[in-house]
């Protein structure tokens, strides 16, 4: 049981322009009439962007968490954090919401993004009929909690600049930082060039479309 | 791949326009995973090749140690961090687990050295203040060996000096240790040129062995010739020439010292070598003055007791201390009990090493020889007393004529020194016979007798009081008659010889013929003597 859709209808609509126009037939490129602007029914090359993307991102996310983000020199001497012992030592000194928030922000959530992200990938290339609703809120909700993940890079970012007392107290920002910063913004081009749309399409729910094409 | 469409009014919709669809194989984004792979690997590639071989430092106590957060240091750099910290099994000792820079892989040798940095003050310094701020950390020496090492025990206490100090270490032999610590620095005429490493008790415990190092240009000064003396302190002494005050600098009253310096021409001697051992003598006039190079150990046995002698109490030679008694004890041989008193004897004292050795060799005498010649002639030990007042004794070496002979058995150990009584104990001896023979008169009997006489003499002395009573009763009537004839008789002879007796006038004329013979015989002799021929031819006819 399949729904009517744009593409079923043999029509196409300009991302720049807004222009609804009928979609040419054969294996062509359409350009909007009005704009000239490439169109495409779809997100060209969805899956293999996202995957492309998902793979670096995972990459990343190893040294990101592993190198030390952030460099305190000190009288008391040098230390160097990465953000597993930051959230370990919020937990320790006390600070558990604050370890909870930055556990959340900084760890969960480019992980459960890499492996959301992998999840609806998979689904849609499985052709799974499964609950295409709740696939579709999934993406919505990674779309929304992907920014949160800079958090870290914030607070890195702010320290440098407050804390620069020369020789009492300095905070550098490591090499680590980097590889975050990397993996959050990689995962959140990942999820930008996953297109939704091929949750549906993949389920059989629209018209016209043909089940292998992405 | 749009099918027909069949909206319902699609002719009022625009066409597309048509372009050929570019067909390209694998899509650029692939680039970003490939790129995002090289950086993992080349990260992974250089967090491996960048780890250094992993170790373990044994401590005692893993005080001030912190896993991930201790740094190894060497001259200040950091060469290494602790991962972590585990107990042995047997809960003995603190196992720390730590991991070598890269670079610093090959200062993991046989001869490295660790220890825990902390704050403490050294000869006259402070050191390791930074530590108070930052924490401690271990502190590294990096060896000279070639051989590679991953298990360490770390040193209780910072090194003094590091290997790559120029310098020699040389070791010092002392019966006990003096006031001197690790880092308590060593004089050369008065100028600091070494420190003490380190000391420790000899295996057997018989000493105390001390380490110390001079720094390169100095070490130059040390050689065969060169005596120690502990420096700590001061050296008051008072003697015949007055008060004398000796110490090296203010510091080494309060931290202790050592000071060195060469006997005689330190030219002629050999530069000493490496961890060379000398003798740590007790102050600069034992160490310059003495040669105590040589020490026999003999043992003096004795039969007379020898309270007094402590020791440490001398062997004197005339007045020359020789040695010294190391020990003393009683010995069971021969159903008797002896004392016996183990000594050192430094027989180099007695002369000035050239000399000694000289005469010695002159003989081709080893020492035991030497020994054995001095027996021969007599010599004996003897106990004597040093002091009347404290009745502290001594072992004096003499020569004793007429000693009955002996011999020194070399094979013993330590060989016996013949010995002979000693003066006193023969004063004691002498008087002890005396009293024994004292003893041995029978005093009872005597006074017995004594009274038995007295006794006899009372009886006797009444019977004469008897007698005289006597003698006043009966005899006096008797003498007093007597007298009174005797009176009367010496009336008589009164008379008969007075000068008109006529006995009286009868011998004076007698008298009178008699000087007239003798007149006549002068004239005669006289004559005779004038005419000896008359008396043959007779006198001549007077003419």
């Amino acid at each position: 049981m399949s729904a009517p859709t744009a593409v079923g209808r043999g029509l196409l609509a300009c991302s720049v322009c807004e222009l609804v126009m009928r979609a040419p037939s054969g294996a062509t490129q359409a350009i909007c009439p009005r704009c000239g602007a490439r169109i495409h029914s779809r997100k060209p090359h969805s899956l293999a962007r996202t995957w492309a993307l998902l793979i670096s991102a995972a990459v990343l996310y190893l040294p990101a968490n592993i190198e030390p983000v952030m460099i305190t020199t000190s009288i008391f001497g040098a230390q160097r954090d990465t953000i597993l012992s930051g959230v370990a030592y919020l937990w320790t000194s006390g600070s558990w919401p604050l370890a909870v928030l930055v556990f959340f922000a900084s760890i969960s959530v480019p992980l459960l993004k890499l492996l959301a992200l992998a999840f609806l990938a998979t689904s849609v290339q499985r052709r799974s009929t499964r609950r295409p609703l709740a696939r579709t809120r999934l993406y919505r909700i990674l779309e929304f909690i992907g920014r949160w993940s800079m958090l870290d890079v914030f607070v890195v970012m702010v320290l440098v600049a407050l804390v620069n007392l020369q020789a009492l107290a300095n905070v550098q920002a490591a090499r680590g930082v980097l590889w975050f910063g990397c993996v959050v913004v990689l995962t959140m081009l990942a999820s930008m060039s996953f297109d939704p749309r091929l949750i549906w399409d993949a389920a059989g729910e629209n018209d016209g479309r043909d089940a292998r094409r992405t | 791949m749009a099918e027909t469409p069949d909206g319902p009014e699609p002719g009022e919709l625009p066409q597309a326009r048509v372009v050929e669809k570019r067909r390209g194989g694998l899509p650029l984004v692939w680039i970003v995973p490939l790129v995002a792979l090289l950086i993992g690997a080349w990260l992974a590639w250089r967090s491996i090749s960048e780890t250094g071989p992993a170790f373990v430092i044994t401590f005692k106590t893993a005080e001030g140690i912190e896993a991930g957060k201790t740094k190894i240091k060497y001259k200040s750099v950091d060469v290494g961090l602790v991962e972590s910290i585990e107990l042995s099994r047997d809960r003995s000792k603190v196992l720390i687990h730590a991991r070598m820079e890269k670079y610093a892989a090959d200062y993991l040798v046989e001869d490295s050295r660790f220890w825990v940095v902390r704050p403490r003050i050294i000869g006259a310094s402070i050191q390791g203040l930074d530590t108070l701020l930052s924490g401690s950390f271990i502190g590294m020496d990096v060896g000279s060996s070639k051989t590679e090492r991953r298990d360490f025990s770390g040193l209780a206490e910072q090194p003094v000096v590091t290997a790559d100090d120029p310098g020699r270490h040389f070791i010092l032999k002392s019966d006990a240790l003096g006031s001197i610590g690790l880092g308590s620095p060593v004089y050369f005429r008065r100028f600091p040129v070494g420190e003490v490493e380190s000391y420790q008790l000899d295996k057997d415990g018989q000493g105390v062995m001390t380490r110390v190092f001079i720094k390169a240009p100095y070490d130059q000064y040390v050689n065969a010739e060169t005596r120690f003396w502990e420096a700590s302190g001061i050296d008051l002494k008072l003697n015949a020439s007055g008060v004398s005050l000796d110490t090296e600098s203010l510091a080494s009253i309060l931290v202790g010292g050592i000071a060195f310096q060469t006997r005689g021409d330190a030219k002629l001697a050999n530069p000493a070598a490496e961890n060379a051992e000398f003798r740590l003598f007790k102050n600069r006039e034992t160490a310059l003055s003495y040669e105590d190079v040589v020490a026999m150990p003999f043992a003096f046995s004795f039969k007379e007791s020898l309270r007094g002698l402590s020791i440490g109490a001398p062997v004197d030679f005339r007045g020359i201390v020789v040695g010294e008694v190391t020990d003393i004890q009683p010995q069971f041989a021969n159903d008797a009990i002896y004392m016996v008193a183990f000594a050192k004897v430094y027989p180099d004292r007695t002369a000035t090493r050239q000399v000694g050795e000289s005469a010695r060799l002159k003989h081709g005498w080893t020492r035991e020889q030497a020994f054995d010649e001095l027996v021969k002639i007599g010599m004996r030990a003897q106990v004597r007393t040093g002091n009347l007042l404290t009745g502290q004794l001594y072992i004096a070496l003499d020569v004793f004529k007429g000693a009955k002979p002996a011999k020194i058995d070399w094979d013993e150990k330590p060989p016996r020194f013949p010995t002979i009584q000693g003066s006193l104990t023969g004063v004691e001896e002498n008087i002890a016979t005396i009293t024994k023979k004292l003893a041995a008169v029978p005093f009872e009997e005597i006074g017995e007798d004594l009274r038995r006489s007295l006794g006899e003499l009372e009886q006797t002395l009444k019977s004469m009081d008897r007698l005289v009573k006597n003698l006043d009763q009966e005899t006096r009537p008797e003498v007093s008659e007597t007298l009174a004839d005797l009176r009367k008789s010496l009336d008589s002879v009164e008379r008969t010889l007075s000068q008109e007796a006529p006995l009286q006038q009868d011998l004076r004329g007698a008298l009178r013929e008699i000087s007239r013979a003798a007149a006549s015989m002068r004239t005669l002799t006289d004559y005779l003597e004038q005419h000896p021929e008359s008396l043959i031819r007779g006198k001549p006819e007077e003419k």
